[in-house]
């Protein structure tokens, strides 16, 4: 196995990136309701989703 | 509709359905055709989402909010790093670990006393988690025939009796089929991955029809909510929470690989290691999904029973039921059932191969009865005590949940078995990253993480169901007030779980760093810390069988493994070990150090590491290796690396001083072949002359009635033919010696302007004779460049003799232009001759080669004197080139440097 796989590299820096957008202080920045829809349950399924959606890409990109 | 027996019937055969996919999965295996691809790996994952999933996050919703989601936000970010899960599969291949047990064993050099150790608190921790599923399933039973208002069976008959004994039964039909506990158990991987989709399935459509049939989808569902003061509060993050809130992200993050489910889903079952790729995103999106509807549900639920009585904890089961939705809520059932079957398998399963292997076997090969000495098969037995050990837990954790049952909502049960498995985290990590852990580090860290966990949290917990005296929570113990169990050393504001996390992982990774870096690790340790840390660089096998040094005997060891693992494999497997050693008979094999580290890893995968070591060593007279003697092989193995590497690097340099070689070879023959063409060229050129005046000299002699004005002819052409001869040598002296870089140079300053117009001026007669214009436009003095004068000259007379050779009579024209710029003299020689071919213009530069064709028309001159001057004009850092077209004449152009600038 080489040293610096850049997949784990790539997806470990989502996860770094994860914590602060998932954690306090940040999670209380979303307030109000849009549609009728809490912000705060907007944002947190929305980065999370988004965290998924960037992790499937990085992932699945190239073959074997 | 909903009458006990139809439930039960119905249960029977989900289980049954299940039982089917599973034997399906086996057979598959079995043929060598697995059905576990990326995919059903993934989904199996959601083993995590148990029947706390399934009813509990509700539950939690209607008085926390969003914070339930923390418990699933946590897995999706530790699985990002994916780097540690495939180092923990890595590791687990290469030394045949069958358990989280064995995994924190075999790294601290193979220690019974950990492996029993995690054991312990693996079962203590987990056992409420599987009260927990127990009482879901029945929580959920109770609803349902509530609601038809049958009675599932007479009183005295226990419901969740029923069920712990079917789960039981169960396990032990999936799990204990083999005893080699690194062998997969495919077909309850597809069981899992299968119910997993029928958990999402159900929780989905009760999400869809409480969002959108009982109510009027999200938006309003969240209005109605966000009017009502009491709900409004849980609509928005409540950021008094946060050290909770991160709190339950590093607790469920180390869960989802720590608890000995995870740990045996996630490492023991798997395939391959690209399967983690795809459980990276797919198991977190099916987190997702399962979260989606969680909010909407609880909110739904304190909407629509306000006022009444109700548990939170079976919402889904009650909403559906509330409006008539019976088939719905059967739906829902068997997704609890299917969450809480799952769970109950795959943690029985891992629990009770740890207790075999880690409590059990160590104290059976001490009994005399079972001992070194005896030859009893022992895999039945074996297989014996895992179903054993199945039953035990399952039992335990009815007893559980009769004694502690109803004290506890769902989520609170579930978070005291997280924090349990989290005191596994720094023994696991340091372990995997950190050479200098040793094994009494990591007993004392797991022993005061376990201890603190205990007193802050376990027992607490007890007390609440008042099995003992709440005094040490309420008063501290003794009554010291700084050991308040729930507010350690004054330690308050935080909830429960987040300060027995604090304290207990505080006092783990502090004992076990302090403790580690004051002790020194024995031999093997060294060598399996060296081993688990550089997984990546010790691949295999590399230098594990040097390490081993000793006498042993092959009968000695092979009868241990049939003893464990059974003639019938015992025997597949020494076949198969002979074969990748080219033996025809494994009889014939030496037992040397590698044949025992094939007999020990053989019985790892059978009874766990630590047992292996013990039995192998009861009958192999192991030489003991001194620890330095250890490091000392490992350091030589690295050193040997670091040579090779070495080596590599030196003969990829040696191939590229090859290659050099090659292409300098390669020019110096294309320079000899050059050479070659030179000479013959060079001769056949001075022939032409030669042959020429020959001739004519001999019809002169010849003839010697020859009249006047013919022998004055020939005379003439004798004198230029020899004239010809004469430049020609000249000439390929000059390019010799220019070539060389023996030409003399002398630089001065040079006026071109006054160069050109000498050149003019030698040349006019021949100008004049032809009828040629010689035109010019050359500044009155300048430009002055520094050069040899004698050389621009030879160039200038070499382009003017050029032009009038080629230009017609009588019509042609030749300009000379001398311009200067900043930082060039340009001088032009221009003429109106037939011009160039763009093919012409690059060649006529070449030795030897005429302008006009050279095979019609007389030579007309050398075909050295463009390529001399070529040469010097190079020479003094200008260029000389030729601008033309067929028809339009030709422009010769070169160019020389001005002298830079004083300053």
């Amino acid at each position: 196995m080489k040293r610096g796989n850049p997949l784990r590299q790539r997806l470990a820096a989502l996860g770094l990136l994860g914590i602060p957008l998932l954690t306090y202080p940040l999670l209380s920045l979303p307030s109000g309701s849009w549609n009728g829809i809490p912000a705060s349950f907007l944002y947190l399924f929305g980065v999370w989703t988004l965290l998924i959606v960037l992790a499937a890409g990085v992932a699945e990109r190239r073959g074997k | 509709m909903l009458s006990a027996g139809f439930i039960l019937l119905l249960s029977a055969a989900y289980l049954g359905l299940l039982f089917a996919v599973a034997r399906f999965g086996d057979a598959r295996a079995d043929a060598g055709r697995s059905i576990i691809t990326a995919n059903v790996y993934a989904l199996s994952l959601a083993v995590y989402c148990t029947s706390w999933t399934f009813f509990g996050s509700v539950g939690r919703a209607t008085s926390g909010g969003l914070s339930f989601l923390t418990i699933y936000i946590g897995p999706t970010l530790m699985l990002l790093f994916v780097g540690v899960i495939i180092k923990m599969i890595r590791i687990s291949k290469a030394q045949r670990i069958t358990s989280i047990a064995d995994f924190i064993a075999s790294r601290y050099g193979k220690s019974q006393l950990l492996a029993g150790l995690v054991t312990v608190i693996a079962v203590i921790g987990v056992v409420p988690y599987i009260a927990l599923q127990l009482k879901a399933v029945s929580a959920s039973l109770e609803v349902l025939l509530d609601h038809s208002g049958a009675s599932f069976m007479p009183p005295m008959f226990d419901s969740t009796f029923v069920i712990a004994a079917l789960l039981a039964v169960f396990t032990i039909l999936f799990g204990t089929r083999h005893l080699d506990a690194t062998e997969r158990h495919e077909g309850m991987v597809a069981a899992i991955a299968f119910e997993s989709v029928v958990k999402l399935l159900a929780f989905l459509a009760v999400g869809l029809f409480v969002t959108y049939g009982m109510f009027g989808g999200f938006t309003e569902l969240f209005q109605r909510a966000a009017a009502a003061p009491e709900l409004a509060r849980l609509l928005q993050l409540d950021s008094s929470r946060s050290g909770t809130w991160t709190a339950l992200i590093l607790l469920s993050g180390l869960a989802i690989i720590f608890l000995p489910r995870q740990f045996q889903i996630i490492v023991v079952e798997n395939v391959d290691e690209s399967h983690v790729r795809r459980a990276v995103w797919l198991f977190p999106l099916y987190l997702v999904l399962i979260n989606i509807f969680v909010l909407p549900l609880a909110l739904g639920g304190l909407l629509h029973f306000e006022g009444q009585s109700f548990n939170p904890d079976t919402f889904v089961l009650t909403l559906p039921l509330s409006r008539g939705a019976e088939a719905l809520a059967l739906l829902v059932f068997i997704g609890g059932l299917s969450a809480a079957t799952g769970m109950v398998i795959v943690e029985t399963i891992a629990l009770s191969t740890m207790v075999c292997n880690d409590l059990v076997m160590p104290w059976l090969l001490r009994l005399r009865r079972f001992g070194v000495s005896e030859r009893r098969d022992l895999s039945g037995i074996l297989l014996g005590i895992r179903r054993a050990a199945i039953v035990l837990i399952l039992l335990l954790g009815y007893i559980y949940f009769r004694a502690a049952g109803e004290a506890y909502a769902l989520v609170g049960i579930g978070l005291i078995s997280f924090a349990a498995v989290a005191q596994f985290a720094p023994a696991m990590f340091g372990g995997m990253y950190w050479k200098q852990g040793t094994r009494a580090g990591a007993v004392a860290g797991l022993l005061g993480g376990f201890a603190v966990w205990l007193y802050t949290l376990l027992l607490p917990s007890f007390a609440r169901s008042g099995w003992i005296d709440p005094g040490f929570v309420e008063q501290g113990l003794w009554g010291i007030g700084a050991l308040k169990a729930q507010a350690l050393f004054g330690l308050s504001g935080l909830d429960e779980i987040s300060h027995s996390l604090w304290w207990s992982l505080f006092a783990n990774i502090g004992l076990y760093v302090l403790v580690s870096l004051n002790s020194r690790p024995d031999a093997l340790e060294a060598a399996q810390a060296e081993r688990f840390v550089d997984i990546y660089r010790h691949g295999e096998q590399g230098s594990d069988a040097r390490l081993w040094r000793g006498t042993a005997s092959v009968d000695e060891l092979v009868s241990l493994l049939e003893r464990f693992l059974g003639p019938l494999r015992a025997r597949q497997q020494l076949a198969a070990f002979a074969a990748a050693h080219g033996a025809t008979d494994w009889k014939a094999l030496p037992a040397d150090a590698e044949f025992v580290r094939f007999a020990e890893a053989q019985l790892s995968g059978a009874i766990g590491s630590a047992s292996a070591r013990v039995m192998v060593a009861s009958v192999a007279r192991e030489e003991s290796l001194g620890l330095d003697e250890v490091l000392d092989i490992l350091d030589e193995a690295t050193q040997v690396r670091a040579y090779s590497r070495e080596l590599e690097i030196k003969s990829r340099e040696l191939e590229a001083a090859t290659a050099d070689l090659r292409a300098a070879n390669e020019r110096l023959r294309e320079l000899d072949r050059m050479k070659d063409d030179f000479i013959s060229t060079v001769t056949h050129e001075l022939r032409t002359p030669l042959t020429s005046i020959r001739a004519f000299s001999e019809m002169l002699h010849e003839d010697p009635e020859l009249d006047l004005a013919d022998r004055t002819r020939f005379l003439g052409i004798i004198v230029n033919e020899a004239e010809r001869l004469t430049r020609l040598i000249n000439q390929i002296l000059d390019m010799a010696k220019l070539e060389s870089g023996r030409a003399e140079w002398t630089a001065a300053d040079v006026d071109l302007g006054e160069v050109a117009r000498e050149a003019m001026a030698s040349l006019g007669q021949l100008f004049r004779d032809k009828g040629v214009a010689l035109e010019s436009e050359i500044p009155e003095y300048g430009p002055v460049v520094l050069a040899d004068r004698d050389r621009m000259t030879q160039v200038m007379i070499n382009l003017l003799s050029n032009a009038v050779k080629f230009v017609p009579g009588a019509t042609g024209r030749v300009k000379v232009r001398v311009t200067a710029d900043a930082r060039q003299v340009r001088v032009e020689v221009e003429d109106n001759g037939p011009g160039l071919s763009a093919e012409e213009s690059l060649v006529i530069f070449e030795k030897f080669r005429q302008g006009g064709n050279a095979m019609t028309d007389k030579p007309q001159g050398t075909g050295l004197g463009l390529p001399i001057s070529r040469q010097i004009v190079e020479y003094f850092g200008g260029n000389l080139w030729v601008e033309s077209r067929p028809g339009a004449g030709a422009k010769f152009i070169f160019t020389v440097p001005l002298p830079a600038p004083e300053k």
